[in-house]
């Protein structure tokens, strides 16, 4: 019996009147968790009922409390009929397992119904003792912590870095199921949020059980998503990166306990358990399946499945060798002992299945070079239910479409698994080893599906990848045991050379990931390579496209901003085979415009680098849609790129070579416009000596126009006029006249705006604390008249153009800010319907010290950030000393050093009301004291607890504070990974909530947009709620994964679900963190080393 | 509006956001195209370039902000403590404040009226002349009506009551008590000759009233109502009437009040005239206020009685100031007038009143 979860159900308020006679309700209160139930006493006749229960305790095994999650269901009571559910509360306990994050969550939850949204709240309290586990063969992975953000969360330190990560599970849809028919919609949905929360649990469990495998304590860049698959099922699927992370140690008692804990037992007991592999699958799912069965007996469509279709790498993975993250066999490993360091990281990363890593920024020195981006996709048919009565195991079939005979229930995984190992082909094509900044996705229009993975070829250092040794060791050690010693030898040797590597690598931080990683003269693709304008020693590419963030030792000229490029291809409808075969055929053409369109507008700005690139294909009945972004910028180590140039095709005509002059005059002064805009104003002169290799003819004709028949003649044009690397835009037709049409009225961003869709926005850096994070959908609904290619993508670019005027307008009080991680989502509902849903946080900033030497607070903070994950100090002199060498930079590092500490100013610009978060944290928490102590006082105090003091006007001043502090928690959201002036001093557990709203009074409910936007609310409390419960106050790396809107109008009905996920934390404001001493000491060290490094 | 195919636009942030200007106009009671007229009209927005579309957008937006959140204004310490929209405190309190502020000439219309569906039916007229759009005065009455059945049962001050339910600031707490006050002892302010007075006269009654008539007023100890009158003080008025009845003590005060006066006032030998009028005006008053229909009737009685005859012998408000004072003073050089406190109370409320009450 491992735990213990205590659930106590203390008070309810502003519920909704059940009783029309009395105008009151009779409230009593269900807790469920697995199949016990517990229940209060009725409350009669309050709307805000005292139940002050008693502890309900639930014995249950981890893996359950992995799982499940605890339902708590508030009824009125109705002696003559049935009771009537007022709503729900769905508590994922997870958070309590780690011993690191929270232990008791308390608080006021909304009551959720999925027909009338929130309805009153409820307060709860919730307790998990968690007794030693003995059991080493267990399922639960309980200790392994998980995080959304996309780096090594910021008061941690990666150890280790293991690798990717992946599950899936798979179940049928009870909305699809014939049950569905009979039941209401409420049943319905309330089983599918149920399920998807079992699923979504039992990933994480399996995820969390390869981690341990691994050796590692946590993942890192963790992206659950869903797939409706309609009638062919749902699917449930998570990627993330397996870290070993150690706690900083700060004021926090050094909390590392689990990583030994959990993760060397697991190990010894695999080292003295089986020396062989092969009792590993029998004992693992042995001793708890009966448990299992047991529990779940009410539930096993879900269990039953995917215990035996997708877990299979679970299980496989306990058997010694064939581990699928760290994989490889142990003659391989031979190899790599004696290799050079590199060599050595290479195979090591080879030998992983795939070397994938969901980070998209990594600890200094880690990340070495970049190559480009590499995506894959490919074009699925989900096969209809043939027999919907197989009882109850999956009446399911999954089919490859193009073998019908392969309907095992790893379809899924074969499918991802096709993908994957295309990307990490396309990254050995650009000379990398790895892949970074790795995602997946997926569009499913009836029974088409396109699947979708993107990433980064890079090269890493093995620096934090040692376990390849050390896996290599314990791998060893296990077959032989008289290879230990020699492994551990090397081991030793290794960490040497890591070090000597590591810093002959960061000689030049600021540009090295731009050098190369492939061969200069066995090319990829055709690219223009020039000296690094940095260091001017090694090659680097003429543009660079990422996934990643901005690396933050990069250096960039001027500032960035956010590139689209949209795209609406109509497709004609069809169905099965013919649909797919019908879409892979257009999928490389609306690629290709996309990066056409992206390179266009690239240059249009003078910039010379994307990075986030985010290409996302979503596919409808008679449409694809495209929608690429990206934040531009000028990498200083890349050259400056070149203007671009219109050629006419017939230049016979007098006024058309007029039009073309004018145009390309037009385009001109754009790009002057940029470059003043963003500031680029690269010192270009320098370059110009060096000079770039003379382009041959064939790379310069990569030219950016969509008709590629055309691509041909372009080639033979001579470009040799304007500036040495022109781009060359040809018109021949109307389309493209259109095409630069559309290039040039994207509307320049108004004036104190910026937009990124990276966590920062390169050029600046003295953030205020004001941030304020958004989501804003908009669904367009096609008029039928035209259809036609060019009349689709003028709509789809308004549309978008318009949604980020209305943004803009929108946070104008905001100016100066910066619109980050800008995060768009297309789809497409249904047949005429365009539906963009962008989640953002606009941040603003100090404009005095917008310019140069607000650089350094930046590097401060990041280099804190850095201290905290590292223990660094190893190179910060050496790196100053070299760097200042560099003439272009060390005269800017000087005058930045000098520059007052932007931290001392940042509280000042706060909002008035949103000042001290910490005191309003600590005075939740004495709340909370009071609310356990004291739960009966509650009727009144809503009411007395109000009233303000008696004196007038003062009082809304004074006021402020006391109803700030004593009712709700400000919980700020934020999809970047942290909130500029802050310190996150503890991370309380992933969020992740997925939500059904359904209605059947839409024009009541204010037609479409009153239903989403008070969905969208709703969501949001309850997403603060539940940090709040934790103790938190904040949400970083908050993302909203899925946003599925359907509507009716004619019946009046509607229907969204809305999946969000994110990190709890508890900040404290820079500023109020006690002073100590070493900290502005450290920091400040840090901003000379940092500022010379620019 | 090229295209109103937009199906659905809604932006949410985690912080809400409020547009002071548009929750303006929202309560004003525009639509959401005049309000998108205004807003292009008006200069503050000039420099942001927005377009119809955008401004139409926005506006909706707020107005669909404004709508949800309307359900927790009508009950504000909720909106404290809910969790379905995050605005900071100060916000929220700009909220409450605007929501509950009203037009004077709205309230002017329906002070002393009963708060009931009658009344609601007459908002039509009410808007047209007042000129407050009938949207506004609903909310406008609305508000009246809600506020008065919370406070109309609670035991202590009234004003604070009202700011302790409604969070509302110390002015339009008062106000509003005003207006509850009116509505409770249904005075009557709509006769043609009270026409004169502005809602700021009546509230400014009223708090007298509050202050110094109700029970509440004596007793601090908060356990009475502050809605009504203290039925013992009016009962006790009657025995005033000895200053006019006994004819003695009447000379005497006049003479007192005359050699105080002479001199002094312009009306001088209007006032000597009129003395004994004016004086068995006040105390007439005084000594009805057991019958409800006379309390209702309490300014209507001081405009008839005291104050038309003083305008029409054109005393000036220094003059009246002056009057009022000797007047109630020498009251207690009287040596056979033992009902000194009794005096004081009546004469401070109608002495303060009258003087709000006289001008053109």
């Amino acid at each position: 019996m491992p735990g213990k979860l205590k659930a106590k159900i203390v008070a309810g308020r502003h519920l909704p009147v059940m009783d029309r006679a009395s105008d009151l309700t009779d409230a009593f209160v269900e807790v469920k968790f697995g199949n016990t139930t517990f229940k209060t006493d009725v409350y009669p006749k309050s709307l805000n009922p005292q139940w002050n229960s008693e502890w309900f305790k639930f014995e249950v095994d981890d893996e359950d409390l992995q799982d499940e999650p605890l339902q708590i269901t508030v009824l009125d009571h109705d002696t003559y009929s049935a009771n009537d559910a007022i709503g729900k509360v769905y508590i994922d306990i997870d958070p309590l397992l780690s011993s690191e994050a929270a232990t008791v969550i308390s608080g006021w939850f909304p009551i959720y119904d999925t027909i009338h949204g929130i309805r009153g709240e409820i307060n709860v309290l919730v307790k998990v003792e968690l007794f030693n586990d003995l059991n080493r063969f267990r399922q639960s992975s309980c200790g392994v912590k998980f995080f959304c953000t996309t780096s090594i969360p910021r008061c941690y330190r990666a150890v280790m870095v293991h690798g990717f990560v992946e599950e899936l599970v798979v179940n049928e849809d009870p909305e699809y199921q014939w049950i569905d028919r009979i039941r209401t919609p409420r049943a319905s949905n309330e089983a599918r949020q149920r399920l998807i929360s079992l699923m979504s649990g039992e990933l994480q469990r399996k995820i969390g059980l390869k981690v341990l495998e691994m050796g590692g304590n946590a993942v890192v860049g963790y992206l659950q998503c869903f797939d409706l698959e309609g009638e062919s099922g749902l699917v449930v699927r998570a990627i993330g990166t397996a870290c070993t992370l150690d706690k900083l140690s700060n004021t926090y008692t050094p909390a590392t306990a689990i990583n030994p804990c959990n993760s060397s037992p697991s190990k010894d007991i695999k080292e003295a358990g089986f020396g062989e592999e092969a009792p590993g699958v029998p004992l693992s799912s042995g001793p708890p399946t009966p448990l299992r069965a047991q529990t779940f007996s009410s539930f096993s469509p879900s269990k039953s499945y995917s215990r035996q279709s997708s877990s299979s790498d679970t299980e496989l993975s306990l058997t010694p060798k064939t581990g699928m993250g760290s994989g490889g066999s142990a003659g391989k490993e031979a190899g790599p002992l004696k290799a050079l360091l590199r060599q050595q990281t290479q195979t090591a990363l080879e030998q992983r299945e795939f070397p994938f890593f969901t980070l998209t920024s990594f600890p200094p020195g880690f990340l070495l070079h970049v190559g480009g981006v590499v995506s894959a996709r490919s074009v699925k048919l989900l096969d209809r239910i043939h027999n919907p009565a197989l009882g109850n195991t999956r009446s399911y079939k999954l089919l490859d479409w193009n073998s019908f005979t392969a309907d095992e229930p790893e379809t899924r995984d074969a499918w991802w698994e096709e993908i994957r190992q295309e990307i990490k082909s396309h990254a050995k094509a650009l000379g990398c080893h790895a892949v970074v900044g790795y995602s997946e996705s997926t569009s499913i229009c009836e029974e088409v599906c396109i699947l979708s993975a993107s990433g980064t070829a890079a090269i890493l250092s093995s620096r934090f990848m040692q376990d390849s040794a050390l896996d290599t060791e314990h791998r060893l050690s296990r077959q032989q045991a008289s290879v230990f010693t020699s492994g551990a030898e090397k081991g030793e040797g290794d960490m040497g050379s890591t070090a000597s590597l590591g810093f002959e690598d960061l000689m030049s931080p600021g540009c090295a990931f731009c050098h190369i990683p492939y061969d200069e003269l066995n090319m990829p693709f055709p690219a223009q390579l020039t000296y690094c304008h940095c260091c001017r020693r090694y090659k680097v590419p003429d543009v660079l496209f990422t996934t990643i963030d901005l690396p933050t030792e990069a250096n960039v000229t001027g500032k960035g901003c956010l590139i689209q490029a949209r795209l609406c291809r109509t497709k004609k409808k069809a169905q099965g085979e013919g649909n797919a075969t019908a879409i892979s055929n257009l999928l490389p053409f609306l690629e290709y415009e996309l990066h056409t369109q992206l390179m266009n507008k690239l240059k249009l700005r003078s910039m010379n680098a994307l990075f986030g690139l985010r290409i996302q294909i979503s596919v409808g009945e008679n449409m694809l849609l495209g929608l690429a972004s990206a934040t531009g910028v000028y990498l200083t180590a890349l050259p400056s790129p070149g203007g671009i140039q219109i050629a006419g095709k017939t230049p016979s005509d007098i006024t058309y070579e007029q039009h073309i002059s004018n145009m390309q005059k037009k385009i001109n002064d754009t790009i002057a416009k940029n470059k003043e805009l963003y500031e680029i104003n690269p010192p270009d002169l320098v370059e110009e000596v060096i000079g770039s290799p003379i382009p041959e003819p064939r790379q310069r004709s990569r030219l950016f126009r969509s008709h590629s028949e055309s691509s041909d003649e372009v080639s033979e044009l001579d470009l040799s006029h304007g500036k040495k690397d022109a781009f060359v835009l040809e018109i021949d037709d109307t389309d493209a006249v259109e095409d630069i049409h559309s290039l040039l009225t994207d509307a320049p961003t108004p004036p104190g705006f910026y937009s990124c869709n990276t966590e920062i926005m390169p050029g600046i850096y003295n953030w205020t604390s004001a941030l304020q994070m958004f989501t804003s959908v908009r669904v367009f609904r096609l008029s039928n008249v035209n259809l036609t290619n060019q009349g689709l993508n003028k709509v789809f670019n308004d549309l978008c153009e318009n949604l980020l005027k209305s943004l803009y307008f929108k946070l104008r009080s905001m100016v100066p800010c910066c619109l980050c991680h800008v995060n768009f989502t297309v789809a497409v509902p249904e047949d005429e319907l365009i539906q963009v849903a962008v989640t953002a946080v606009a941040m603003s900033f100090d404009k005095d010290q917008t310019q140069e030497n607000g650089r350094q607070s930046i590097d401060k903070n990041l280099m804190k950030a850095i201290t905290e994950n590292e223990d660094q100090l190893q190179f910060p002199l050496e790196l100053s000393a070299e760097s200042s060498s560099n003439p272009l930079n060390s005269a800017k590092g000087l005058s930045e050093v000098s520059g007052p500490l932007p931290s001392a100013r940042a509280p000042s610009v706060d909002y008035s009301s949103f000042t001290d978060r910490c005191s309003s944290w600590i005075e939740q928490l004495r709340l909370k004291a009071h609310t356990i102590r004291c739960g009966s006082i509650k009727t009144m105090s809503s009411l007395e607890k109000a009233s303000p003091l008696p004196e007038g006007r003062s009082r809304s001043l004074r006021s402020n504070r006391s109803y700030a502090g004593s009712s709700v928690t400000v919980v700020k959201m934020t999809p970047l990974s942290f909130i500029p002036g802050t310190k996150i001093i503890k991370y309380l557990g992933i969020i992740n909530m997925f939500f059904i709203r359904e209605t059947t009074s839409l024009r009541e409910e204010g037609g479409v947009s009153g239903f989403l936007h008070s969905f969208i609310a709703e969501v949001f409390a309850m997403v603060r709620a539940h940090v709040a419960a934790l103790g938190g106050n904040a949400v970083v790396s908050y993302n909203m994964k899925e946003c599925v809107f359907m509507e009716n109008p004619n019946k009046n009905q509607a229907q969204c679900l809305i999946n969000v996920s994110g990190d709890a934390v508890i900040f404290v404001r820079e500023s109020e963190l006690e002073a100590t001493p070493p900290q502005p000491h450290s920091a400040s060290a840090q901003t000379s080393s940092s500022g010379e490094g620019t | 509006m090229r295209r109103m195919s937009m199906e659905l636009d809604v932006f949410v942030g985690n912080t809400t956001i409020i547009d002071e200007e548009v929750y303006q106009l929202w309560l004003d009671g525009h639509s959401v195209s005049d309000a998108v007229r205004m807003r292009l009209e008006s200069d503050a927005l000039s420099e942001c370039e927005a377009s119809g579309e955008v401004l139409h957008s926005d506006t909706m937006d707020q107005y669909r902000t404004f709508q949800m959140c309307e359900r927790l204004l009508h009950c504000p310490s909720k909106l404290a403590n809910q969790l379905l929209f995050q605005i900071p405190a100060h916000r929220q309190a700009m909220l409450i404040e605007r929501y509950y502020e009203f037009d004077h000439t709205f309230a002017r219309e329906v002070l002393g009226k009963k708060l009931s569906k009658g009344t609601k039916k007459d908002l039509d007229d009410i808007s047209l002349k007042t000129g407050v759009a009938l949207k506004s005065c609903r909310r406008q009455f609305d508000n009246f009506k809600r506020v008065f059945k919370v406070v109309e049962e609670l035991k202590g001050p009234l004003v604070e009551n009202v700011q302790h339910h409604f969070l509302l600031s110390d002015s339009l707490a008062r106000d509003y008590a005003a207006v509850v006050f009116f509505a409770n002892s249904r005075f009557e302010t709509g006769k043609r000759k009270l026409q004169y007075l502005s809602f700021q006269d009546f509230a400014f009654c009223a708090g007298q009233l509050i202050s110094y008539w109700t029970v509440g007023a004596v007793d601090n100890m908060m356990e009475d109502m502050d809605v009504d009158l203290e039925k013992e003080f009016l009962h006790d008025l009657k025995d005033l009437k000895v200053l006019v009845n006994d004819k003695d003590m009447l000379d005497q005060h006049k003479s007192l009040v005359c050699y105080q006066l002479k001199g002094k006032i312009k009306a001088f030998s209007e006032m000597e005239a009129n003395f004994k009028n004016l004086s068995r005006a006040l105390i007439n008053i005084a000594s009805k206020l057991t019958n409800t229909k006379d309390v209702r009737d309490l300014f209507i009685d001081l405009v008839e009685k005291f104050i038309e005859p003083c305008r029409s012998d054109k005393w000036t408000v220094g003059d009246l100031t002056l009057f009022l004072t000797h007047y109630t003073s020498t009251a207690h050089t009287l040596e056979m007038f033992r009902f000194q406190i009794l005096w004081e109370r009546y004469m401070g409320v109608i002495k303060s009143c009258i003087l709000k009450m006289y001008h053109d």
